[in-house]
């Protein structure tokens, strides 16, 4: 029982997911009933999680497929955050599904579950089906618009997600034949003990896992999906994948890195890695946002860049004896931010878009007096993305350069500013056009009540973040203990 | 004599503006009226808290008042501390800060009459000005970093204000980015420190500097870093592109960003890290050398300008080269002094020409003339504004400049050289201005333009024959500026201004600064140069002895070379910028992108049109080519680690 107990988010999502397509079919088209349930499901699962906190129920769960620590705990409410954010940020966009409607949060329920899952899953096994479950719901999420570009974008984010699934799991098999366990902690001990012999094998494992997981990461070179289905999915889904997707990505690599190749034989070797990637990532990202005109597409290819800098965390592991190493603290506080500003710039931008009905970046002109409230949300996501204070992606950049400095990879922080600076260009322009252009038309456009809520959520967290982030802090720093 | 100045009041020395802008913001922008009474309100209350201040730190002969540090954020070896530093630089910098910021506020009550964005204005000028006088209190650098880009966000959102002029978005485009690009180097500087010292807070950077805790290389590079920083905000060369642009925004800001705040952060941050620099001879001298040639090439081209404002912002950059060369010589004090004596000449300068501005519809000095008789109190306080500039005995100008001279003279000649045929050419181009504008006869002026825009709104209807004297609420700003260009140089005369600066310098850093006595010799020859430059300029432009025409002819390619501004804004704009950089780097990956990896799919594309499904297209090539990158990746990586790590 207590297995079940310590599954009990994930639980509750799904069975609220099936209430919603069953009750669908009872009482077809209740709008209002499939956000309220939808919403239920999401706080009954953060309920859960935090009873699990009052109970102490820390610890593993059927034999060690699935644990229950900090780190897992961190990623649930995460993710129950992020779910209802997206969920509010639907109510009004779905509105233009005639059918559906129930599958669309139904889906969304189940991704979430995959999400909490993969961040709480220690077997090769129960990672892959998980990996499977938030897949399989988002690909059919992509493509939920059903016209030609949607269904590309979902056909395309399909089958190259098969593709890095397919790599995933021949680095899984890699695994499993150095250590003949698919249990982390076993895999741990084998790879503890290696020597020359095993190494290829086991950078191969690496390199296949780190490139199979680095899809979901979106990091270059396995990013070229993002622009094509970013600009293609219905945009709460977008959303949900630049953030959800992105976290779930980073939270199992995690797992799998410093749990089961932890070995100082080999986390150099990763740590590297993951330092190239980082730039790289942060480097081309910046470069190609720096010259698009839609505005989903640049956000994708500044998620690109963002996702280089959430590596960074991963590349700082080493750590002076007796000090904790930020690297892991700063990713996960970094994911946090980033959940809160990359969400409130893509509402936004759906308040927006519902209206013009265009995301073109010149359609913005003068959205300061066209919706001012909208425009001033934008404008602080925009500069929380960039990193400029008082918002929380200052504090989260601070926080993991710092994780760099420590770890001496003072290049990779020159790198990270660096790419700061030109990131200002594209995001600024944004901001210019709303504020200093002339507007293309004199109608006003207003959020409805669930988009205004979403906004206003995501523009206090990003704004509390940035004043107080000690809250987030701790947190943050109690889950990457798990892995001390 | 009050009491000491309790911590309190220093936090709401900066902390009040910046509330104001919150103020307006959220609730009083529907009343534009009391938006500029509040600001003015408020800043002049800033203003009188800064008397206490400065009256605090006099007690304490310009020490620290060592409030206590606030810890504000850890984050493991960490600490993020908020803190104030108020010794005798700080003390000086308010003073100028407030007193300029509030007279501005004032005459902007005029100026800015009946412009459809008042609240606005006010607003970003609250903001602006509670930025810089956050950046001279902040004790740590981190804190100090964040008011840093505060103050250029500000100068970007008011340079910009109308923003309906194409011009004015690029002037405030261009100056975001130019100064950012100085940020940079500070922004490393920085990092660099923190991963050097640990440290963030400025006064124990410096005790591990004194005590030779960091490496003689490491503060090089270090005080290389915060220069460049300082280069871009205090416009020096080759970074000073930005400046002349920013006369785009309303002439009171002109006059805010150019004496009192934005350009003031740098000289104000190299003066603040006087010990750093002062323990590196290179950093000393690149500091001089760039604050030289700054001084002398910003000068040359404020010969030909034909616009007011932008002669009167070259002489800025030029006058900004001036306090930097003074602090690389060692002047600490000399810098700082010219800084503040600059301060209220150059707001009035800036504040003469917004009213002749207001007076003609119009920047451009060959379509003035003659306005002296129109406009006897802009005249008037100009010319003394002019002359303090100059340098002409005995007015506030005069002083500073003479002081930097001194130290120059005696720690490195040939820059004091320099700074005398700087002299010369000051007080050329200003004696240019004075006798273009407002001598020989009035040329007409423009008609009021339409709108909003170049001219304030209100009643021009005849200005076109009649230009008039500004309003009281213009003119009386200016009065009381032009009493304080003549006044101000008297302060340092027994030494006390030098006395409050240094105070706080810790005994190695004062061993360093430059000490010299006044030098009559050098005094005489400044003078000299000064009154040679404005013989020549009444000769062409007052006496029209010489001919302008002639001269321009004579010249020719130099005049050329100058007007076209050397060629750099062409260089940077069109070759590095457009062609390099965004044709080059970010085209090559976006044609890589789009073209590369693409163009399979364009070629299938062409192949297939006519079976226009798109579905057909993705099976076609795209992802094949998407799926070729994974596999090239990853066989890059592993090849990548074997090869560094085998």
């Amino acid at each position: 029982m207590a297995s079940i107990d310590r599954l009990g988010p994930e639980l509750i999502l799904l069975i609220f997911a099936g209430i919603i397509i069953l009750a669908d079919l009872v009482v077809p088209r209740w709008r209002s009933g499939l956000v309220a349930a939808s919403l239920l499901g999401v706080a009954g699962s953060i309920v859960w999680s935090v009873t699990l906190v009052a109970r102490d129920m820390r610890g593993g769960a059927f034999d060690g497929a699935l644990v229950v620590d900090d780190f897992s705990l961190f990623f649930s409410f995460l993710f129950a955050g992020i779910a209802a954010l997206v969920i509010l940020a639907s109510i009004e966009y779905v509105d233009r599904f005639v059918r559906h409607q129930a599958e669309y949060y139904a889906l969304i329920l189940a991704s979430t579950a995959g999400m909490m899952l993969l961040a709480a899953t220690t077997d090769l096994i129960a990672i892959f089906i998980a990996l499977e479950l938030t897949g399989v719901c988002l690909y059919i999420l992509v493509a939920f618009l059903k016209d030609v570009r949607s269904s590309e974008a979902g056909l395309k984010y399909l089958l190259l997600g098969a593709l890095s699934t397919a790599v995933t799991l021949y680095g899984m098999a890699f695994l499993f034949g150095l250590s003949g366990s698919t249990n982390l902690t076993d895999i741990a001990n084998v790879v503890a003990q290696a020597n020359d012999d095993t190494r290829a094998a086991l950078v191969m494992a690496m390199v296949l896992l780190a490139a199979g997981l680095g899809f979901k990461m979106a990091v270059v070179p396995f990013q070229m999906w993002v622009p094509d289905v970013y600009e293609g999915a219905p945009t709460p889904i977008t959303a949900y994948l630049s953030v959800g997707s992105k976290a779930a990505g980073f939270a199992v690599v995690m797992r799998i890195f410093m749990e089961a190749l932890d070995a100082r034989f080999i986390s150099g070797d990763w740590a590297n890695m993951f330092a190239g990637i980082a730039a790289v990532s942060m480097t081309v990202g910046n470069l190609i946002a720096l010259t698009q005109t839609n505005i989903k597409r640049m956000l994708g290819y500044s998620s690109i860049a963002q996702a280089g800098n959430f590596l960074v965390g991963l590349a700082a592991i080493s750590a002076a004896d007796g000090e904790l190493a930020l690297g892991a603290s700063g990713v996960l506080f970094f994911l946090a931010a980033y959940a809160f500003t990359n969400l409130g710039a893509f509402i936004a931008i759906i308040a927006i878009s519902n209206r013009t009905g265009s995301d073109e970046i010149g359609d913005y002109a003068g959205m300061s007096r066209r919706a001012p409230l909208l425009a001033l949300g934008l404008t602080l996501c925009l500069v929380s993305l960039t990193g400029i204070p008082p918002t929380a992606g200052f504090i989260a950049k601070v926080y993991i350069f710092n994780a760099a400095v420590q770890s001496d990879l003072v290049w990779l922080v020159i790198v990270g500013v660096l790419n700061s600076v030109v990131s200002v260009y594209y995001y600024l322009r944004v901001v210019l056009q709303m504020y200093l252009e002339a507007p293309v038309s004199e109608e006003r456009i207003a959020a409805g009540p669930a988009l205004g809520l979403a906004m206003a959520i995501a523009s206090a967290g990003v704004l509390f973040i940035g004043i107080l982030p000690f809250p987030l802090l701790e947190a943050a720093e109690a889950a990457a203990q798990v892995f001390g | 004599m009050l009491n000491t100045v309790p911590e309190a009041v220093v936090w709401a020395i900066f902390l009040l503006p910046i509330s104001s802008f919150v103020i307006i913001g959220l609730f009083a922008r529907p009343w534009p009226r009391w938006c500029g009474y509040i600001t003015i309100a408020v800043v002049g209350l800033s203003f009188l808290l800064s008397l206490w201040v400065l009256d605090s730190v006099i007690q304490e002969d310009g020490r620290d008042l060592a409030f206590a540090t606030h810890q504000w954020l850890t984050v493991g070896s960490l600490t993020v501390n908020l803190g104030l530093t108020v010794d005798g630089l700080t003390a000086i910098m308010l003073m100028v800060v407030t007193s300029v910021s509030f007279l501005v506020q004032v005459y902007s009550q005029g100026y800015m009459h009946g412009d459809p964005g008042y609240s606005r204005y006010y607003a970003f000028m609250s903001l602006f000005t509670g930025s810089m006088l956050g950046l001279v209190l902040a004790e740590n650098l981190i804190m100090l970093y964040v008011f840093w880009e505060l103050v250029g966000l500000c100068s970007y959102l008011l340079i910009g204000f109308w923003f309906e002029r194409p011009a004015a978005r690029a002037a405030a485009t261009k100056a975001f980015i130019v100064t950012r690009l100085g940020d940079l180097g500070f922004l490393t500087a920085i990092i660099l420190i923190w991963s050097q010292t640990g440290e963030l807070d400025i006064p124990r950077i410096q005790e591990m500097a004194m005590a030779g805790a960091i490496g003689d290389v490491i503060l090089t590079w270090l005080a290389a870093g915060v220069f460049a920083g300082a280069m871009g905000k205090s416009a020096q060369f080759p970074l000073h592109v930005w400046l002349p642009d920013a006369m785009e925004g309303p002439t009171p800001v002109s006059a805010l960003i150019h004496a009192a705040t934005m350009v003031a952060a740098g000289v104000y941050l190299v003066a603040r890290l006087f010990p750093i620099f002062s323990a590196s001879d290179v950093a000393m001298n690149t500091v001089a050398v760039v604050g030289g040639i700054t001084a002398v090439v910003a000068a040359s081209m404020g010969i030909v300008m034909t616009d007011i404002k932008r002669v009167i912002a070259y002489s800025t950059i030029s006058q900004l080269g001036y306090m930097m060369l003074g602090l690389g010589v060692g002047g600490l004090a000399a810098g700082v002094f010219h800084l503040l004596n600059h301060a209220f000449f150059k707001a009035l300068l800036f504040l003469g020409a917004g009213s002749v501005n207001h007076a003609t519809n119009t920047f451009d000095m060959r379509k003035m003339g003659g306005l002296r008789r129109f406009m006897p109190w802009t005249f008037t306080t100009f010319v003394i504004a002019a002359l303090s500039l100059a340098g002409i005995f005995p007015l506030s100008g005069f002083w500073s400049k003479d002081e930097i001279l001194t130290d120059a003279w005696d720690e490195r000649r040939a820059l004091a050289w320099v700074g005398l045929v700087v002299a010369f050419m000051t007080a050329l181009y200003i004696g240019r201005v004075v006798f273009l504008t407002f001598g020989g006869d009035y040329r007409g002026g423009e008609a009021p333009s339409t709108g909003s825009g170049q001219a304030p709104a209100g009643d021009h209807s005849s200005t076109r024959f009649q230009p008039h004297e500004s309003p009281p609420v213009m003119v009386l700003p200016m009065i009381v500026l032009a009493v304080a260009a003549v006044l101000t140089g008297f302060l340092n005369v027994g030494e006390g201004v030098t006395h409050l600066l240094e105070g706080w310098l810790p005994p190695e850093a004062l061993e360093r600064t430059a000490k010299t006595e006044f030098n009559l010799g050098v005094a005489a020859m400044s003078l000299g140069f000064a009154v040679a430059g404005l013989t020549v300029a009444w000769l062409i432009y007052g006496a029209r002895l010489l001919s302008a025409e002639t001269l321009r002819r004579m010249f020719g390619p130099v005049h050329r070379l100058l007007v076209n501004k050397y060629y750099l804004d062409w260089l940077y704009e069109d070759i590095l910028v457009r062609r390099v950089l965004v044709r080059g780097v970010s085209t090559g990956l976006d044609l890589f992108d789009r073209y590369v990896v693409d163009g399979v799919v364009n070629a299938t594309a062409w192949a297939t049109r006519f079976s226009a499904s798109r579905l057909r297209l993705v099976q076609a090539g795209q992802l094949q080519v998407y799926g070729a990158a994974i596999f090239l990746g990853i066989v890059l990586i592993v090849a990548a680690i074997l090869i560094v790590n085998p």
